[in-house]
């Protein structure tokens, strides 16, 4: 690694970080960080993780999600714009709606995946994992709309957990509060938050109550400010990626370049995959205008996919068997992991996991893989492969849809 | 007929949309052609300087007529007669004698010899072997062009093309690999040494290509423009009495006789589409018509980024179509003179081509200017006066010429990115035609100058580039127009491509239509 | 050293690729002896102490490409080899600003997003397909080219896996990789990139060593170059040589000397001894006469058949093929001592971006002009400069505190109008000096001293022909079966027990070292005597 210049003229002068470095920062006792599309953000703020992964689920998180791309695209073309683009019906999508999406190139192998917010009747916010200004672009000649890259621009919290909705409220102002409670499952509002103009939206990747909140860059700190001072007495933790990961995995939710390639990253035919083949068969709209790869996937629908993407629960008794063998009681992983892993039936290999992690709410060691249709269905028995005391062991484990967690309090 | 629906829509009225109405009807079809303009022909369509006048105002000869079009539309029945002027080329000299291309090779020989003997020693050898390579992208254009990465059984009629190299013997055969990627100036260099020939030759290699002869690939453009000449027949190919507007004229009547409908001034407006479909047309004043099929000689950009939209194709397709490469660096002069021009030391004014580029440096600077932006200040020229074969074409002792005139700057809506005028221009033409031939300006009665500019308002031609797209290698054979798209299939069902922007690029006049056709025909005989 | 001895082998040249032949044929076994013309080993990749306490690379500077293989295969970095990869490129501009891109992938992501957003997404793209395509031609790079013309079923049988490996790649891959063989790298970079920064940065690279300007078909292939490392697993493709790029060669030396070879210096080669048409040996400029039952040379084509061997041993086809193959050596070498770093206007101070590559090329048009000024037969008034400074990373280059920069510069045409002398080569060497400061204006007071090399010089030092840097052009109809000419492109000659390893012979350029082992892998399958 060069050296640092110093005097702030060079572009690779600092490492990059989001405006709420300020108040995350003195935060993070074990200086654990992780790049995120060229952003550090904090993995853990605690030495260890599980008392962020138990505010996910038990109380409230509060997770930096701003490294996220975020593109505004407005103008009488919009929404004709993003229904070429992504899998599901934008035409159908009211104000006020988000949806979650995957898109594809002309193959009809996906290349990222997010979520359409429609703003306005003509404006609308994607959110995606890896830069598509140039996609957006590429796909846009022809379209009267605008595209603004305003990812350096917004800033964006997750509040996740059970508690959530009641600290949102508690800062709303006038009718945001109201709008704030009625808020339902992936829907979007615009909201006034201790003086701040912001958009909430009732997302987030942990598969449970919880908001994704919307802010320009300079509202960012007093935004974190307020929240923290809400949440103190309702057990609000500032959360890291470790705690994040594991919920996801929990939600049965994607992440790109763990658990598939972006088919514009792919090197090789095989490492791309279709949505149906990573469980989005339901975000591929039947009826709607025509989008990139609409062709290849009608006709991937009609002959049925070559792979499912599913979970995978181990059986506890084969895992305890494994080390019992060497005399040792099961050792789990602390954190998910994300090394593709073989999975056997009793005649050869039948597919991969491509993350997995101990449940510490379930009590179950789950993971996520892709596997051959005809070995895909739910209750189907398998193995994953193990490493037990440095030899390679595999261990039972049933098919089941996902997700493993699924509360109730999500949607309501 | 146009009430209902019809089989097929032809859009344009060119030579390679005509040859493919012909053949649709002739396989039955209920064929309606759109033409835009007041009359058949298009860009082909004859034109006049003045009354009585007549040129071709795009195209400076009918390029190589496709045989199977001549035999199987019996074009002769429909009045199509065919000149060749000889000399072919002829390059008055700043001094010195100056050098006369002749059908016959002994006679240019001699020419050529009294400027230098080396070279009068290599040009049979070198004529037969330009003839020798022609004579394979002759084989290669003859035939729709195959996806090399595509089946093995697609490729089973390019065995006859690998035999033919192979036939060429191993000299001739890693001499062609050699000379396919070569800058023309290089292929000249190694063979001739007299800069007035290899600057007549040069000046011929960079017609359809915006790039010098230093640049490689140019020595292609020699050979492709050489495709169906005989051996040492370079600048002029086949040449039609009444000009090329009459090859248009016999083609319409051969397919009117096969019961096509030819409309004009009816210029397209969309082309309509459904699940990804063609369905037919509509028109500028606002008429849909409805067609099973359309087939489209416009050329690729105005097809998809003007009339169909985007909806159905993917955007790789579409970011391809808007990266082919049209630079149309061409002007031409169109003279109505009272005399013919008499050239510094030609006895009698050659009817072929008149080669005004004294060196290949000459050329290759006329190119410098271009490229960065200016209209050469000392252009290379190709002038011929038509109406020496063919006196039909102007009044009795009057003569008609026409002037090939490059460097002009591509892009620019006047064409003319360094400000000079339209008639600045012919002005420079005629200055340096004058130092060669000095009865010129007082001989002119009239003049017309078009600039790229004006082959895209006129005629639709994109970027002012007659050949659809520029003969760089990477848009040629399976890659033209665009790469997995070049066997006149378009990724809208039912919609056809054909003209110089496809395979093979104008080498062969009325194969693209030809082929075209007979993919829509094959289509509907499977259902698709 | 027994005068009356005959060897197996004698390599004519200490180039890189002579001395890579050499180690691989001693490894085999055989008894090898290179004769090097010059009093140091290396040919074009030397190091030399220029000026007292300055050493530079005289005329190669960057390692861009030697082989993984030969570098394992001859254990290099137990002679001492140890490669430095360059971790940043750095272009300054003409309105003040600069383009630069890093070691890390986000970095150069925000500082290409500071020029077009749009490009900082194709980056990614683009270099994801240049790998593919990387992959695509590499296997070209480790094969005798077949002989398309011949009906030897080993032939026919590699020209059909040949085939094959095309097809294999799908359309999509080989229409990329036809576009790529043969457009310019304007046109190329223009389909993927708006800004013309980048779009100069990147087609820069693509003239580099030939007589071509970036809008010229035939350039967009050498973008190429800057993939091929990665696929090798070398984690960036360009660096330089701890010690210079003589290193390279003394390190390869060495590893023939330890498998037995042995290597003369100062000892010339005026021709190769043919009896009965096969190659018995060589005699010195000196007289001396060596005998070998093979003779491999690492010159160029033009050397190796026209100057080497008599006519009358080659047949005509082959004789015309190489007097048309072209040379054309469009490039010299400004070194400097400096007493200081270079203070760019653009970016001030002793920053990172001094221990990268750093060039003049600020747009297409400013390459294409510089090329302009040399089709016509003179150096470029505003040349294309491509610098690095070894001592910045290898302190052991320079004097305390000071500094040796190597300067690469385009055009300067061999066949320059006037020809070459003292004061046209001054005069080159300040248009180079001039262009510098126009970014770094310090430079003037810093310089202590200044070598000027034209191609002129590149030929009467090195021996390469015309000067060019490759052993010939590095264009299309110079490629793969037709380098150096048809039927000869397999290593071999028509003089039975007589080889060719240097750069002009596939695949060339670049201190790669393929040649070298590609020749070696010839000899060694023809057995002892063919």
């Amino acid at each position: 690694m060069v050296q640092k210049c110093n005097g702030g003229r060079l572009t690779l002068d600092a490492i990059r970080t989001t405006p709420f470095h300020s108040r995350t920062a003195p935060l993070v006792r074990g200086q654990g960080w992780r790049r995120w599309a060229g952003y550090v953000v904090p993995t853990s703020y605690d030495l260890i993780h599980e008392l962020e992964y138990n505010a996910i689920r038990g109380t409230a998180a509060l997770i930096d999600v701003t490294p996220l791309f975020k593109y505004r695209i407005r103008g009488p073309g919009a929404a004709p714009l993003l229904d070429r683009v992504v899998t599901r019906d934008v035409a159908r999508c009211k104000v006020g709606r988000v949806l979650y999406t995957p898109w594809c190139d002309a193959e009809g192998k996906v290349l990222d995946d997010g979520t359409v917010t429609r703003l306005e009747e003509q404006d609308f916010r994607m959110t995606s994992a890896h830069p598509n200004l140039r996609w957006l672009h590429q796909n846009a000649i022809g379209f009267d709309v605008e595209i603004e890259d305003e990812t350096e621009a917004i800033a964006a919290l997750s509040l996740q957990g059970p508690a959530a909705r009641e600290i949102l409220m508690g800062i709303a102002e006038g009718e945001s509060e109201a709008d704030v409670e009625k808020l339902r499952f992936f829907r979007a509002t615009a909201a006034r938050l201790g003086g701040i103009a912001a958009t909430v939206t009732r997302t987030g990747y942990t598969g449970d109550l919880g908001y994704e909140i919307w802010v320009a860059n300079e509202r960012a700190e007093s935004l974190w400010d307020l929240l923290i001072d809400a949440g103190a007495a309702h057990g609000l933790l500032p959360t890291g990626l470790l705690a994040m990961d594991v919920a996801r995995i929990e939600a049965g939710l994607l992440l790109i370049d763990v658990d598939y390639v972006s088919a514009r990253h792919a090197l090789i035919e095989q490492q791309k995959s279709s949505p149906f083949e990573l469980g989005l068969g339901w975000t591929v709209a039947k009826e709607k205008a025509p989008f990139v790869g609409q062709r290849a996937l009608e006709a991937e629908r009609r002959r049925s996919p070559e792979w499912a993407f599913r979970g995978l629960v181990v059986d506890w008794d084969s895992l305890e068997a494994l080390f019992g063998e060497v005399g040792l009681p099961p050792q789990l992983p602390s954190a998910a992991w994300r090394t593709s892993t073989p999975v056997y039936d009793a005649k050869g290999q039948v597919g991969y996991a491509t993350s997995g992690c101990w449940s510490p709410l379930l009590k179950k060691y789950l993971a996520l893989a892709h596997l051959i249709g005809t070995h895909a269905g739910p209750g189907t028995e398998l193995e994953l492969e193990m490493t037990v005391e440095h030899r390679r062991k595999r261990a039972r484990a049933t098919v089941v849809e996902t997700p493993f967690f699924d509360p109730e309090r999500k949607r309501a | 007929m146009s009430a209902g629906r019809h089989d097929a829509i032809v859009i344009g009225s060119g030579v390679e949309e005509l040859v493919a109405a012909a053949r649709l009807a002739s396989a039955g079809l209920g064929v309606l052609v759109l033409e835009a303009g007041d009359s058949v022909g298009g860009p082909a369509a004859s034109g006049e300087v003045l009354p009585g006048f007549r040129i071709d105002p795009v195209f400076p000869d009918a390029g190589f007529l496709d045989p199977r079009a001549l035999r199987d539309l019996a074009l002769e029945s429909h009045g199509l007669a065919l000149l060749a002027p000889d000399p072919i080329l002829a390059a008055p000299a700043e001094s010195g004698e100056p050098l006369v291309l002749r059908r016959d090779l002994e006679r240019t020989r001699a020419s050529i010899a009294k400027r230098s003997a080396r070279d009068a020693d290599r040009w049979v050898a070198f004529a037969e072997t330009m003839e020798a390579f022609a004579g394979i992208l002759e084989e290669a254009s003859i035939r729709p062009p195959v996806e090399p990465a595509g089946p093995l059984a697609d490729l089973a009629p390019y065995l006859g093309l690998g035999k033919r190299v192979r036939a060429l013997g191993r000299a001739r055969m890693t001499e062609l690999f050699r000379v396919l990627p070569l800058p023309v100036q290089d292929l000249l260099d190694d063979t001739f040494e007299d800069d007035l020939l290899k600057g007549a030759l040069a000046a011929g290699a960079v017609r359809g290509i915006f790039q010098g002869p230093r640049s490689p690939g140019t020595a292609f453009v020699l050979l492709h423009h050489h495709v169906g000449n005989p051996a040492g027949v370079f600048g002029v190919r086949t040449v039609v009495r009444g000009g090329t507007g009459a090859l248009v004229e016999a083609l319409a009547s051969a397919a009117r006789e096969r019961g096509v409908e030819i409309r004009s001034r009816a210029p397209v407006e969309r082309i309509l589409c459904e699940k990804g479909r063609a369905t037919g047309t509509a028109l500028t004043d606002g008429a849909e018509i409805a067609a099973r099929a359309v087939l489209s000689g416009a050329g690729p950009a105005r097809t998809f980024l003007e009339w169909t939209g985007t909806t159905w194709l993917d955007p790789d397709f579409v970011h391809a179509v808007r990266m082919i490469r049209f630079r149309g660096g061409s002007a031409r002069v169109h003279l109505a003179l009272s005399e013919a021009p008499r050239f510094e030391g030609l006895p009698d004014t050659p009817p072929g081509v008149i080669a005004i580029a004294p060196d290949p440096d000459s050329v290759e600077r006329a190119y410098d200017d271009a490229k960065h932006g200016a209209f050469s200040a000392r252009p290379v020229l190709e002038a011929r006066i038509a109406s020496i074969a063919d006196p039909s074409l102007a009044p009795p002792g009057r003569h008609v010429m026409s002037v090939d005139v490059r460097f002009v700057p591509p892009g620019g809506s006047t064409g003319n990115g360094d400000g000079s005028s339209r008639e600045a221009i012919g002005d420079r033409v005629i200055d340096l035609l004058e130092e060669r031939a000095p009865n010129l300006p007082g001989a002119i009665l009239g003049r017309e100058v078009t600039l790229p500019s004006d082959l895209e308002t006129r005629y639709g031609l994109t970027g002012g580039d007659p050949f659809q797209g520029e003969l760089g290698l990477d848009q040629l054979l399976f890659m033209r127009p665009v790469p997995g798209w070049a066997g006149y299939r378009t990724p809208i069902a039912g919609l056809y491509l054909c003209g110089a922007g496809t395979h093979p690029a104008g080498a062969v006049t009325g194969a693209s239509g030809r082929h075209a056709a007979d993919a829509m025909i094959a289509d509907r005989r499977r259902n698709r | 050293m027994q005068l009356s001895k005959t060897w197996d082998a004698i390599v004519i040249g200490g180039g890189h690729n002579g001395l890579v032949c050499a180690a691989y044929l001693a490894r085999a076994g055989r008894d090898v002896l290179v004769l090097e013309r010059r009093p140091l080993l290396g040919g074009a990749a030397v190091t030399e102490e220029v000026f007292s306490g300055f050493r530079f690379s005289v005329f190669s500077y960057v390692v861009s490409l030697l082989r993984p293989e030969i570098i394992r295969d001859l254990d290099l970095p137990g002679h001492g080899l140890h490669i430095i990869p360059l971790e940043s490129t750095f272009n300054p501009l003409p309105d003040g600003d600069y383009l630069a891109t890093w070691a890390d992938a986000d970095e150069t992501r925000r500082e290409l997003y500071r020029h077009s957003p749009r490009d900082a997404d194709a980056m990614q793209e683009f270099g994801r397909l240049m790998q593919r395509m990387a992959m695509a031609v590499k296997p070209i790079l480790g094969i005798e080219p077949p002989d398309p013309a011949s009906w030897h079923p080993r032939d026919l049988l590699a020209m059909g896996r040949l085939g094959k490996h095309f097809r294999d790649l799908g359309a999509r891959d080989l229409h990329a990789l036809v576009k790529l063989m043969t457009m310019s790298s304007a046109d190329y970079l223009g389909e993927w990139f708006e800004s013309e920064a980048l779009k100069a940065a990147k087609s820069a690279s693509g003239i580099i060593g030939t007589f071509l300007g970036p809008r010229s078909p035939g350039t967009a292939y050498v973008l190429l170059h800057h993939y091929m490392g990665e696929i090798d697993g070398v984690f960036r493709a360009w660096g330089f040589a701890r010690g210079g790029t003589g290193a390279v060669s003394e390190a390869i030396g060495s590893a023939a000397r330890r498998f037995g070879a042995e290597i003369r210096t100062e000892a010339a080669v005026s021709r190769v001894l043919v009896e009965e048409g096969r190659a018995q040996g060589v005699v010195l400029e000196s007289g001396e006469e060596i005998r070998a039952r093979t003779v491999v040379s690492g010159l160029d084509p033009r050397r190796t058949f026209l100057e080497l061997v008599e006519r009358q041993e080659l047949p005509d086809e082959l004789l015309t093929a190489v007097e048309r193959f072209r040379f054309r050596g469009s490039s010299g070498k400004v070194n400097l001592a400096l007493s200081e770093p270079p203070n760019f206007t653009a970016l001030p101070g002793n920053g990172p971006h001094l221990k990268g590559a750093m060039a003049i090329a600020p747009s297409v048009d400013y390459l294409e002009r510089a090329y302009d000024d040399a089709k016509y037969g003179d150096f470029s008034r505003r040349p294309f400069l491509d610098i690095v400074m070894p001592s910045m990373i290898d302190p052991t280059m320079a004097p305390p505190g000071q500094h040796v920069m190597s300067i690469f510069v385009q055009y300067a045409p061999y066949h320059r109008k006037g020809g070459w002398d003292g004061r046209s080569r001054e005069a080159f060497g300040d248009a180079v000096v001039d262009t510098l400061a126009e970014y770094a204006p310090n430079i003037r007071s810093a310089i202590l001293h200044r070598q000027v090399i034209t191609p002129a010089d590149i030929e009467a030092v090195t021996g390469l022909s015309e000067g060019n840097i490759f052993q010939g052009e590095l264009a299309l109809s110079q490629l793969f079966f037709l380098r150096p000419a048809p039927a000869w492109a397999d290593h071999r000659t028509p003089v039975r027990g007589y080889y060719q390893c240097g750069s002009g012979t596939h695949p060339g350029g670049g201190i790669m070292g393929a040649s070298g082992r590609l020749a070696s892998r010839a000899i060694l399958a023809d057995g002892p005597r063919r």
